[in-house]
C-alpha cells in the first residue's frame, strides 16, 4: 500500500544532505518534516500564492507543487539561510524598513521571489517587479511597500556587492 | 538596562514592527505550522447537499484504512460534550452536524491519523445518505419564511449588546433592528422628489494566506487550545461553558496570525479540536486547507432597499432603509452586523426623519460573519451610490449635494447620539481636493472613456466592550506589556508598546509584548471592528499611568529629591537591597453606552465615530467593458496616529482589499454548491491590480476621548471604495451598476443595454 521511498541528496542551504521522500511528498512538506525549516510554507496548495517559494539552482519554485523527489541532485535555498550570520539581507532589512508587510505570513515567500528578480536584474524596473512578484500573493496587500522594499533592496544589495 | 529618563516622542512615531525581523526570516509563529509531541492530523468529511436529514453515515471503508487512529461523528462528540453547540450570537452551530445539515460543506464526520496524508485518505472514503429538504438561498426569499433553515433558533446570552435575542420559532430571522426617527410617512408625502433605488452585493471571503488552524490539548485538569484565533477571551468563555468547567482550566495561546479581517473572529475550528482531543485523548490538530475557508465563514452577501425624499431646496428630509442580510446557515455575529451596521445605514448626512429596517437571515449557505467593515461596507455602497444618482437626476454638483446635506458634528446621527470628533467634511473636502473636483475633467471621445468618483462613510464602532492590560516593570526597569490584542498584521503590538513607551518614558523598542496567553493575558473582548487601538490602548495608557504613579510613589518613600535621575534599577535595588521586586499597573476600560431603544434610539450610540472616503479616477475601455482605475485616493479621520506609517499600510492595505471585493471577487453558487473554491478560481488582487497612483492621508485630527488623540484605522479604507468606483464608471459612460462586483462582463451589458442592444443571459 505504501508507495515506495526513494532517498535523495541535495544541498540545503550549503550543506549537503539525504532525505527519504515518497512519490506524492512535495517540497514544503519535506523542509518542513525532515528538516524542521517553515519559512516556507503551503497555503493555496495551487501553486498561486507564492508562500511556499524557495530557490532550486537559482531558480524560485513553488514548493507545495514542486515534488520533492525532483530536488535530487540540485541546489535548495530557503528564506532560513539568509540570514545564518545573524546579519539580514539586504532584501529582509528592506521589508522591514518598508513596512511591506503586515501579517507577515506571504514574506517569506516575497522575500525569496526578490533575491531570484534581483539576481537576474540587479537594477529592475517597475515592470520587472510586476512581473516577477504577479506569482506572489500578500492578502493584507501590503504592495505599493513591497514594491518600494524591492528598489531599496535592489540598491543596497548592488551597494553591498561594489563596496 | 533601560534607562528611566529616555527622551519620550513615542506617539507619532514610525517605527517599524517590532516583529518585522521574525516575519522576514521566516521565524514568525503562526498555529497552522505548528506541532505537538503526540499529535494527530484530523480531515474533515463535510455535507454535499444544502439542506438534508443524514439518513446514515458509513464511516466503515474510512476506519479500517491502515494508519487510522479513528473516525468520529456528531454521535461520539455527544458522548463527551452533551450540547455540542457554539455561536458568539445563537449557540446554534453544531460541533458537527446533529440529524441534519444545512449548507454544502457542513462539517459532518472526522478522521484522525498521525499522517495527515492517511486522514485525508480516509475522509475522502466516509459516504453519507440524505434526505433532501428545500433550501434557501437568497436573502429577500428567506424573509418569507416558506423554507426554513431551522426549526427553532438558539440565542446565547454572551456579549452584553447581543442579550436581548430571544429564541424564536417559524422564522429565518435570526434579528430584526428596527430604527424610527420622526415620521418618514408624512416627511415623503411632502417631498419635492422622491428616489428609490436596490442595491446588492455578493458572497466574498477573507482568505487570509494562513488558513483557520488549531490544537486542541485536552487532559483531565485542564485544557490548551493553540489557534488562530482573533478573540482569544471569547473562544476560552465559549470553551469553558461547552466543558462546563470554570474558565482558568481553559487556556488558550495564540501567535502571530496570518491575517485574519474578521474571519479567524469569535469561535471556529476551537470547538471540534476540543471535542476531538477529549475523545482521542491525544493533541488533535486540525489545519485547513485554502478551500475549506470556503466552507467555514464569508461575508454577508445582502441586499438594500434605499428610498429619499427631498424639499425642493434638495435638503434630504426623509430616507427609508430595508436591509436584508444573508447571515447563511449559522448566526455566527450575522446580528451584531445587522444591528450595529443598522444604526447608520442611513448615511453621513442629517436627516430629520429616518426609518431604517435591518433583518439578518438564516440561509442554506455557508455561514457568514464579519469582514473588514462588520457591514459596513455593503451599506456604503448603496447609499453612497444612490446618494450620487440623487445628485445626478438633480442635476446637483455631488460634492456640493453632500456637502448640503452632510452631518456635522453637534448635530444628532440617526440614533440621536449627538455627532463629535468626526472629521466628514474635511475628509470630503481633501478628496475633493486631490481629485481637482472644481476643475474641469477630461472624460475622453474614443474607445477609452474617463471618470472620476468618490464616496464618504460613517460608522459607530462597536459599543460596550471591555480590554484590560497589564504593564509589568522589572527590577532592572525593563518593562513588559501583558495585553489579550491580537496582531494579525495591524501593527497592534508596536502601537501599545508605543503607548507603554509614551508614558513611561521609554523606547517602545524595549517594551516587550506578551503574546496572547490566556493563562497570562488579562481579558480583552477581542481583535475587531478598529477597536483595538481605542479600548486597549486606553487599557494599556491606564495600566502603564498606574505603573508610572507607582514609580513615583517609590521615589517618594525613598526619599528621592523632586527631579533626582536615579534609574528604576536604582530605585528598586534601594527598596529591596538587590535587584528584586516588580511594579505592576493594571488597566481596565470599558467607554459608557446606552443601548438602543425599541425605536432604536440612543444618546450613546458609540464611544467614537468613523469617517473615511475614497474617491478615484477610472478609464472604461467601452468596446470590453474593462474598468482600469488610474488613480485611488483614501481619506480617513483616524484622530492622530500612534504609527503614521502602519496608519498608512492599514489605508493602503484595506482599499487594496476593497478593491477585489468592489471589482471581481465573488463566490459562484450553484443550488448551494460553491463552484469556484480555490485560489485558481476565486481571484483576489494581486501586484497587477494594484492602481498606478495611489494616495492615502489621514486628515489632520484629534479625538478628544482617545488614547493621545487617536482611534481605530483597521476597517476604514474599505467603506468608500465600492461607490466610487460605480459612480466614476456613471461619470464615464453613463450606466449605472447596482450590484457588486463591478466587473467587465457587467459594465459591458450595461452599455449594450444602454445602447438599446441587450446581450442575451449568460
Amino acid at each position: 500500500m505504501s508507495p515506495a521511498t526513494k532517498t535523495i541528496n541535495f544541498t540545503l542551504n550549503g550543506r549537503p544532505v539525504a532525505a527519504d521522500v515518497k512519490p506524492h511528498h512535495n517540497v514544503v512538506e519535506m523542509l518542513q518534516t525532515q528538516f524542521a525549516l517553515f519559512g516556507a510554507r503551503e497555503s493555496c496548495g495551487q501553486g498561486l500564492c507564492g508562500c511556499c517559494t524557495v530557490l532550486v539552482d537559482g531558480r524560485p519554485v513553488s514548493g507545495c507543487l514542486h515534488l520533492a523527489t525532483f530536488l535530487d541532485g540540485t541546489e535548495v535555498v530557503t528564506v532560513e539561510h539568509l540570514a545564518t550570520s545573524g546579519k539580514l539581507d539586504p532584501v529582509q532589512q528592506a521589508f522591514i524598513e518598508c513596512g511591506a508587510f503586515q501579517c507577515g505570513y506571504c514574506t517569506p515567500g516575497f522575500v525569496m521571489m526578490t533575491k531570484a528578480l534581483i539576481g537576474q536584474h540587479p537594477d529592475p524596473n517597475d515592470e520587472q517587479i510586476r512581473d516577477y512578484l504577479s506569482g506572489n500573493l500578500c492578502r493584507c496587500a501590503a504592495y505599493p511597500e513591497i514594491i518600494n522594499a524591492v528598489k531599496m533592496a535592489a540598491r543596497n544589495s548592488k551597494a553591498g556587492s561594489t563596496g | 538596562m533601560v534607562a528611566a529618563t529616555v527622551s519620550g516622542g513615542e506617539i507619532g512615531r514610525s517605527l517599524p514592527r517590532l516583529e518585522g525581523r521574525d516575519k522576514v526570516t521566516g521565524r514568525a509563529e503562526y498555529t497552522h505550522l505548528m506541532q505537538l509531541p503526540g499529535m494527530l492530523h484530523a480531515k474533515i468529511f463535510r455535507s454535499t447537499v444544502a439542506h438534508g436529514r443524514i439518513k446514515s453515515i458509513d464511516t466503515s471503508a474510512a476506519r479500517n484504512l491502515p494508519g487510522v487512529y479513528a473516525v468520529y461523528t456528531s454521535d461520539d462528540v455527544r458522548k463527551v460534550i452533551a450540547e455540542p453547540y457554539y455561536g458568539p450570537a445563537f449557540h446554534d452551530q453544531p460541533i458537527l452536524a446533529i440529524g441534519k445539515v444545512h449548507f454544502v460543506g457542513e462539517p459532518v464526520a472526522v478522521v484522525l491519523a498521525s499522517d495527515p496524508h492517511v486522514a485525508d485518505q480516509a475522509a475522502q472514503q466516509i459516504t453519507a445518505d440524505y434526505d433532501e429538504l428545500p433550501a434557501v438561498f437568497d436573502e429577500v426569499e428567506a424573509a418569507e419564511n416558506k423554507t426554513l433553515v431551522h426549526d427553532e433558533l438558539k440565542p446565547a446570552g454572551t456579549f452584553a449588546d447581543l442579550k436581548h435575542l430571544k429564541g424564536r420559532k417559524g422564522t429565518n430571522i435570526a434579528l430584526d433592528f428596527r430604527l424610527r426617527r420622526g415620521d418618514v410617512d408624512k416627511a415623503f408625502a411632502v417631498a419635492a422628489n422622491v428616489f428609490e433605488h436596490t442595491f446588492r452585493t455578493q458572497k466574498v471571503l477573507h482568505l487570509p494566506l494562513e488558513p483557520h488552524a488549531s490544537i486542541a490539548d485536552y487532559r483531565d485538569d485542564g485544557i490548551t487550545i493553540y489557534s488562530s484565533a482573533q478573540g482569544p477571551s471569547f473562544v476560552r468563555t465559549e470553551i469553558a461553558r461547552l466543558l462546563g468547567w470554570p474558565e482558568n482550566r481553559v487556556r488558550i495561546k495564540v501567535p502571530y496570525l496570518g491575517g485574519g479581517y474578521g474571519g479567524k473572529l469569535y469561535i471556529k475550528l476551537e470547538a471540534l479540536a476540543t471535542a476531538l482531543s477529549m475523545l482521542a485523548r491525544r493533541p488533535v490538530k486540525i489545519a485547513h486547507t485554502m478551500e475549506e475557508h470556503f466552507y467555514t465563514i464569508t461575508k454577508h452577501p445582502s441586499t438594500f432597499r434605499i428610498k429619499s425624499g427631498l424639499d425642493k431646496d434638495g435638503r434630504i428630509i426623509a430616507r427609508k432603509c430595508e436591509v436584508w442580510w444573508n447571515g447563511g446557515a449559522y448566526a455566527d455575529i450575522g446580528p451584531r452586523v445587522t444591528q450595529k451596521s443598522g444604526f447608520t445605514a442611513s448615511g453621513p448626512y442629517d436627516i430629520d426623519n429616518v426609518s431604517i429596517d435591518s433583518y439578518a437571515l438564516y440561509t442554506n449557505l455557508t455561514p457568514a460573519g464579519a469582514l473588514r467593515g462588520f457591514g459596513v461596507p455593503q451599506l456604503v455602497w448603496a447609499y453612497e451610490s444612490h446618494t450620487d444618482m440623487i445628485a445626478r437626476a438633480l442635476k446637483r454638483d455631488p460634492l456640493e449635494f453632500r456637502k448640503q446635506n452632510l452631518l456635522r458634528d453637534g448635530r444628532p446621527q440617526a440614533t440621536g447620539t449627538i455627532l463629535k470628533d468626526t472629521a466628514i467634511e474635511k475628509v470630503l473636502d481633501r478628496i475633493a481636493e486631490r481629485l481637482n473636483w472644481k476643475q474641469p475633467f477630461d472624460r475622453g471621445k474614443g474607445v477609452i472613456r474617463r471618470g472620476r468618483g468618490f464616496a464618504v462613510a460613517l460608522k459607530a464602532v462597536i459599543s460596550p466592550t471591555t480590554s484590560v492590560a497589564i504593564v509589568n516593570v522589572s527590577a532592572d526597569g525593563s518593562t513588559t506589556l501583558y495585553c489579550g490584542t491580537v496582531d494579525m498584521g495591524q501593527g497592534s503590538d508596536t502601537a501599545m508598546a508605543q503607548m507603554v513607551g509614551e508614558v513611561l518614558n521609554m523606547p517602545a523598542e524595549s517594551v516587550r509584548v506578551v503574546p496572547r496567553d490566556t493563562d497570562v493575558t488579562p481579558y480583552d473582548m477581542g481583535t475587531l471592528g478598529s477597536r483595538s487601538l481605542f479600548h486597549m490602548g486606553h487599557a494599556v495608557r491606564l495600566a502603564a499611568e498606574e505603573a508610572r504613579t507607582k514609580i513615583g510613589d517609590l521615589r517618594r518613600e525613598l526619599g528621592e529629591p523632586e527631579g533626582s535621575n536615579a534609574s528604576l534599577a536604582d530605585l528598586f535595588r534601594k527598596k529591596y537591597g538587590m535587584q528584586a521586586g516588580n511594579i505592576v499597573g493594571t488597566g481596565i476600560y470599558k467607554p459608557d453606552y446606552i443601548p438602543p431603544d425599541a425605536n432604536g434610539l440612543t444618546t450613546n450610540a458609540t464611544p467614537f465615530w468613523m469617517v473615511a472616503g475614497s474617491g478615484v479616477e477610472i478609464e472604461v475601455d467601452t468596446e470590453t467593458g474593462q474598468v482600469r482605475i488610474t488613480r485611488l485616493i483614501n481619506v480617513a479621520d483616524v484622530g492622530k496616529p500612534i504609527n503614521p506609517k502602519i496608519v498608512e499600510t492599514q489605508l493602503s492595505g484595506a482599499s487594496l482589499m476593497q478593491l477585489g471585493f468592489s471589482m471581481f471577487e465573488k463566490m459562484h453558487i450553484d443550488g448551494g454548491q460553491v463552484t469556484n473554491a480555490s485560489l485558481a478560481d476565486y481571484k483576489i488582487p494581486g501586484i497587477h491590480d494594484v492602481p498606478p497612483v495611489m494616495e492615502n492621508e489621514a486628515v489632520d485630527t484629534y479625538q478628544s476621548n482617545g488614547p493621545f488623540g487617536a482611534k481605530g484605522v483597521g476597517e476604514l479604507a474599505t467603506f468608500g471604495l465600492s461607490p466610487a468606483i460605480a459612480n466614476a464608471i456613471e461619470d464615464a459612460v453613463g450606466v449605472r451598476l447596482t450590484e457588486l462586483p463591478l466587473t467587465a462582463e457587467a459594465v459591458f451589458r450595461a452599455l449594450r443595454a444602454k445602447a438599446n442592444k441587450p446581450l442575451g443571459d449568460e
